[in-house]
């Protein structure tokens, strides 16, 4: 699983040449079967890229277009390809206030997500590397807020954490002599910790936390398939020398998990910064929360502005696109896409 | 000997904190679903009296939550039989699709040599990171105009979109550890290629194609952003996920009849994930390691 030997060597003795057979009867053979191939690979790739091409690649297409016309809700009948093109979309959005704010706040909440999801699935990983008895249920357990629907699990916390009868400040206010319930879910209050302001409100620190949550149990799983790959000699000659349990962690076993961080960052990184769902539905998009793609939504259902809409969209694909680019640059020699 | 006791030390606190982390992490997954159940069990009344019970007391537990939210408007309930007959169209119906158009497709990815191919598992790989957010624009206004928003059947068309490329890359990433040589014996007992796919390698891949149609399940279950936005005027349209979404914000529906209704939403899914659960783990992994 962790490495893609067996599978990529199949593959390069599939395409390598077979020996060049004598005579000109076997070459045809061989020509035929291979056009044989071609013909069958495209159809049977066909009603894929058929449908990933009409509604994922036009769509996209379409959206350049919509961005630079004053397309609205009302008017949408009357818009076609041809219209009247500007970048009028793009300056009205781009200087709109609170545009700067939402993209602030989608960068500290995939930062901060991110951080956490990898965070907490490491320490899962590390604690629960040693077998014992019941350890495949635990980590079974471990999966669940990853696969639970998000509808679900953002409906729990929101009344777990709700200030009137949610569990949380009911604890909280008993044993841990709370004076006010907190909402954690509609404050736009900066939270301080130790006197030092964070300028990050209690819902955006709350989100972060959720997704810390729900996406941990991805990291884990990486983590743990890439720890059972380290070879155990390793560990126990340091042992032998002397090493402490932090030391072989840092020295040993922490190198060895980089480049699997490093991939998780990313795409944990992605998927966060995309992530409408869970915002949506723990705060709407309230009290400091509002991360691009909310305020894209709002712009297309709310003020029924696709045109602007659209443009905030590409906006956020591109910034999205340079930072993911940035970490190709230095991370993505190796990798092997297709 | 300094060092000696840095490492006795070091061994006794982390051989503290182990359990401790373990159980921490498995209160904070657990809890919420834990809590969840027992919401749907309590009466409203009992809940806002006593929110911190941790378990129902004697005499308490009301299952009328459950008849609540599933009957129908007509009967004064919140319609949740109808959702989840939606939900299972909908993800049924993308399993089956998805797998159709995927399958082939994966082993023409996989095993058939032809122009572009290597790019256009790149095209397709780069759906999986694109902003829902942004395919959320024209699909809406496409389905608008065309008159099909609202239906399930449009939704079901954008799914299947969504992951057919996912499926095909980890579908292809399991065809390519079958060894081609399987596939050449049978060439030579006269096997066309078709005929070896149909007959050789898609047996061999079945526990892959099972995987991966519980993925997909899953997937399209736990959708919630089209679904909003494709069915949210069409009440009788809605699927588990966006009904609870909707309900959720009125202060009508109590909150223990809606907890009912989170267990309905959550159930199907812990209760596949739990009986594929060694299967699901390795193909969620295999199907993004490499990448």
């Amino acid at each position: 699983m962790t490495t893609g030997g067996p599978a990529g060597q199949t593959a390069t003795a599939l395409e390598a040449p077979t020996p060049a057979p004598q005579g000109g009867r076997s070459r045809r053979a061989r020509a035929s079967r291979a056009s044989d191939d071609r013909r069958a690979g495209y159809l049977l790739i066909s009603p894929t890229v058929v449908i990933v091409f009409a509604m994922v690649v036009l769509p996209i297409l379409w959206t350049f277009s919509l961005a630079f016309q004053q397309v609205r809700l009302l008017n949408l009948r009357q818009t076609g390809i041809i219209g009247d093109y500007s970048l009028e979309n793009f300056t009205n959005v781009l200087t709109s206030p609170g545009f700067v704010d939402a993209l602030v706040t989608t960068l500290v909440y995939s930062v901060a997500g991110t951080a956490c999801a990898i965070g907490l699935g490491l320490v899962a990983a590390l604690a629960l590397r040693r077998p014992f008895r019941g350890r495949g249920l635990v980590r079974a357990c471990m999966l669940l807020p990853y696969v639970a629907p998000v509808v679900a699990a953002t409906f729990v916390w929101s009344t777990m954490l709700n200030p009137q009868f949610g569990i949380v400040n009911h604890y909280g206010a008993s044993l841990l002599g709370w004076d006010d319930p907190i909402a954690f879910l509609s404050s736009s209050d900066p939270i301080s910790p130790f006197g030092i302001d964070l300028h990050v409100s209690m819902s955006l620190f709350t989100v972060v936390l959720f997704e810390g949550w729900r996406s941990f149990p991805f990291a884990f799983l990486f983590i743990t398939a890439r720890m059972q790959a380290i070879p155990e000699s390793l560990e126990e000659a340091a042992t032998v020398d002397g090493a402490t349990p932090t030391q072989r962690f840092f020295h040993i076993v922490l190198p060895q998990l980089l480049p699997t961080i490093a991939v998780l960052t990313v795409l944990r990184f992605i998927w966060t910064f995309n992530n409408f769902d869970d915002i949506y539905l723990l705060t709407g998009g309230a009290s400091g929360t509002q991360v691009v793609a909310v305020r894209v939504y709002d712009y297309l259902i709310n003020r029924g502005d696709i045109g602007a809409a659209a443009a905030q969209a590409l906006v956020l694909a591109a910034i999205l696109a340079v930072l993911v680019g940035i970490y190709l640059k230095f991370f993505g020699r190796s990798e092997d896409v297709a | 000997m300094s060092s000696f006791n840095r490492d006795a030390v070091e061994r006794r606190i982390l051989g503290a904190l182990r359990p401790l982390t373990i159980i921490v992490l498995l209160l904070i997954c657990l809890f919420p679903f834990y809590y969840m159940l027992l919401l749907s069990f309590r009466p409203l009344d009992a809940v806002i009296q006593d929110p911190g019970a941790l378990w129902p007391k004697a005499g308490e537990i009301d299952l009328g939550t459950y008849r609540d939210v599933l009957a129908s408007t007509e009967d004064g309930g919140q319609g949740f039989l109808t959702f989840i007959r939606n939900s299972f169209i909908v993800a049924i119906g993308t399993v089956v699709l998805t797998l159709l158009v995927a399958i082939p497709g994966a082993y023409a990815v996989s095993r058939l040599e032809f122009f572009g191919r290597r790019q256009i598992s790149a095209v397709f790989l780069g759906v999986y990171f694109f902003p829902a957010i942004l395919l959320a624009i024209p699909l809406f206004v496409f389905f608008t105009r065309i008159g099909q928003r609202g239906t399930l059947l449009g939704l079901l068309v954008v799914y299947v979109a969504q992951v057919a490329a996912v499926s095909i890359y980890m579908l292809r990433n399991y065809f390519d550890t079958i060894p081609a040589s399987i596939e050449e014996a049978a060439a030579i007992d006269g096997c066309t290629r078709l005929q070896a796919m149909r007959h050789v390698s898609l047996p061999l891949a079945m526990p892959a194609i099972m995987s991966n149609a519980l993925f997909i399940f899953m997937i399209a279950w736990n959708e919630f952003l089209f679904a909003l936005l494709f069915l949210v005027e069409k009440r009788e349209n809605w699927t588990v996920s966006l009904g609870l979404s909707q309900l959720a914000g009125s202060i009508e529906v109590p909150t223990t009849v809606l907890m009912a209704g989170s267990v309905i939403l959550t159930v199907p899914i812990i209760g596949l994930f739990f009986l594929s659960e060694r299967w699901l783990a390795g193909g969620l992994t295999a199907g993004a390691e490499k990448g």
